[in-house]
């Protein structure tokens, strides 16, 4: 039990709503052109080299995969702790998973193009296959038939989720009677957050882990799920305060939310050390070779130094940056974490992925060229206009949420 | 002929959060020093209020975990390399990665001992006798008044121009309480 002073009531139409001359609402255009642009540059760029640019696209896709995870979590886990504080930025989130849809067609080439490019296990006629014991024993698992049944059993899994708790969230904005719908919410969050952690699990098993199908880590969809989170809460910090700039959300958003939301991003910088450190420390103490491979070539060249690189910018620096109280609560030095912590996502989507490439072509040597670049900037296009569509389309925040006023007037102690 | 009793301060009683919010404003405009508020669940932006300055604890908390840290390995270190080492599955001495868990440990428990016992040396915890109990009015802080006293120790207190400030703001009572 507490008690508020100085509460704020409602904010007005116009600071929730973009406004129709905004320049927002040209960005869903310009990120759409600049998306397919970028995806037309990367196709165009693939020529005889098709495992060089599959394996740039499989970095971006799960880089921008993660933010429409992250935002999917953050929705559900919300509504099933009935959370107060986050419904300010809730409705931010919801059309950052609305982009998991999107994210569904861009990964065909992966699952269905790219796959024999990407995926060492799917040549089975190749003796280095045929004769492999271990790949032998995991083919009941790793065949492209239930490969591709399972993507799509993810995708559904993840756009009928989406779908479904952005139907019920704007539905909510017009209800004459809201509070039925949010107990819907709530009693659909614990089944949907298993749903959500089985196919995440399975999806970073399938497109990340089994890129080196010898190597496995029990661990591993947890790794991918700590970068989903840290990416959304970054996100929604990085966004809320472009639209501060902006005019929007004054007041409904306020330090107390920048507050928790670096406490997110601070928390899920340990959780990521946490799990990643486990995984390696395991696998250094036993020391058994199918395992210790994958950290070996890690190590090879000038993947030393993206390694270690990765330790400090994903987990040493955010952890001393973000530990204090006014560093979170200053929205210039949050964004300056904000997009710290996004880039290291990247970091890390590449250290997961490329390694195994250069591995495979024995040249250790980190490149990022035009094909990385155009992948990037071709999904994230995609990506951020479908999200700056559903911004624009509705109101910033869940109007009719019963308990609103509640979260605008949120304090931290 | 009795002694005249010491004096502790003066005690205020008011009947909402709102109004021991605004009093709280003036005493801290007036420039006091010793006093406080009591309250029997938390006000939001009570501390803003008072003009309370940041809580140390956080500091105590990270001086208290970074040397926890920093012990948990040299414990490690020390019995490992230098008083005692042994070879185990082939591992350096020094095998850091491996003394991440205990470094990892100590660091959380002494910096948790510097947050609850930070808070107690702060709180001046355990208190065995405080004045404001001297008060019948006082035993409902806990249940639906709220209080703020200034003590006379304060040196910007005087009995009568103390008690005409509350009594200027919206409070049910003023009394003198005694040491």
């Amino acid at each position: 039990m507490s008690a508020h002073h100085d509460a704020g009531g409602l904010p007005a139409h116009e600071e929730i709503h973009i406004g129709e001359k905004s320049g927002w609402r040209k960005l869903p255009l310009v990120f759409g052109v600049i998306g397919l642009a970028g995806l037309g540059l990367g196709f165009a760029t693939k020529g005889e080299h098709g495992a060089d640019f599959y394996f740039a696209y499989l970095v971006s896709l799960m880089f921008w995969l993660a933010l429409g995870l992250g935002g999917l979590f953050f929705v559900i886990i919300q509504h099933g702790t009935r959370a107060g504080w986050s419904i300010v930025v809730r409705r931010l989130a919801e059309n950052a998973m609305m982009t998991l849809p999107a994210l569904a067609v861009l990964a065909i080439p992966v699952v269905f193009l790219g796959a024999h490019d990407l995926f060492h296990w799917t040549h089975v006629d190749d003796p280095a296959v045929a004769n492999d014991v271990m790949l032998q024993a995991k083919a009941g698992y790793l065949n492209e038939g239930s490969f591709r049944v399972r993507a799509i059993i993810y995708m559904v899994v993840w756009s009928g989720l989406a779908l479904m708790y952005w139907g019920w969230s704007t539905k909510q904005d017009k209800a004459r009677d809201p509070i039925p719908l949010t107990h819907k919410m709530r009693w659909a969050a614990p089944l949907s957050i298993m749903a959500f952690a089985l196919s995440l699990t399975f999806g970073a098993f399938d497109w990340l882990m089994s890129l080196d199908p010898h190597w496995f880590s029990t661990i591993f969809g947890v790794y991918y799920f700590a970068g989903c989170v840290s990416f959304i809460h970054a996100f929604l910090a990085l966004v809320v305060i472009l639209l501060h700039r902006s005019g929007y959300l004054r007041g409904v958003v306020t330090p107390e939310h920048f507050h928790d939301l670096g406490k997110m991003m601070f928390a899920f910088t340990v959780f990521w050390a946490y799990i990643a450190f486990s995984q390696y420390m395991l696998i250094w103490y036993a020391s058994i070779p199918e395992e210790t491979h994958w950290f070996s070539y890690r190590g090879q060249g000038s993947f030393l130094t993206l390694s270690l690189v990765l330790v400090f910018a994903r987990f040493v620096l955010p952890f001393l940056g973000l530990m204090s109280r006014r560093i979170k609560r200053n929205p210039k030095t949050l964004m300056f974490w904000a997009i710290w912590v996004m880039a290291a996502e990247f970091i890390d989507m590449y250290w997961l992925v490329q390694p195994v490439h250069a591995n495979e072509k024995q040249a250790f040597d980190i490149h990022f060229g035009i094909t990385d670049i155009a992948t990037f900037v071709g999904i994230g296009g995609v990506v951020l206009a479908v999200f700056t569509w559903a911004t624009c389309k509705n109101a910033l925040i869940p109007t009719k949420d019963p308990r609103l006023l509640e979260s605008i007037n949120h304090e931290n102690f | 002929m009795a002694k005249r009793p010491k004096i502790f301060g003066l005690l205020a009683e008011y009947e909402t959060p709102a109004d021991l919010y605004k009093a709280c404003e003036k005493v801290r405009d007036a420039g006091y020093g010793a006093w406080d508020a009591h309250t029997p669940f938390p006000v939001h932006g009570l501390e803003k209020a008072m003009g309370l300055r940041p809580s140390l604890v956080p500091w105590i908390v990270c001086v208290m975990g970074f040397s926890g840290a920093a012990l948990g390995y040299l414990l490690q270190w020390w019995t490992s390399v230098v008083d005692y080492p042994l070879v185990i599955s082939a591992k350096p001495f020094n095998s850091y990665p491996a003394f991440v868990p205990v470094i990892f440990e100590l660091g959380i428990l002494l910096g948790s001992f510097g947050a609850v016992f930070g808070m107690f040396g702060l709180n001046r915890l355990p208190t065995y006798y405080h004045s404001v109990f001297n008060s019948s009015r006082f035993s409902r802080a806990s249940d639906d008044r709220f209080f703020i006293s200034i003590e006379a120790r304060d040196p910007k207190y005087d009995p009568d121009k103390t008690r005409e400030l509350l009594e200027s703001t919206n409070a049910l009572s003023v009394e003198e309480v005694e040491d």
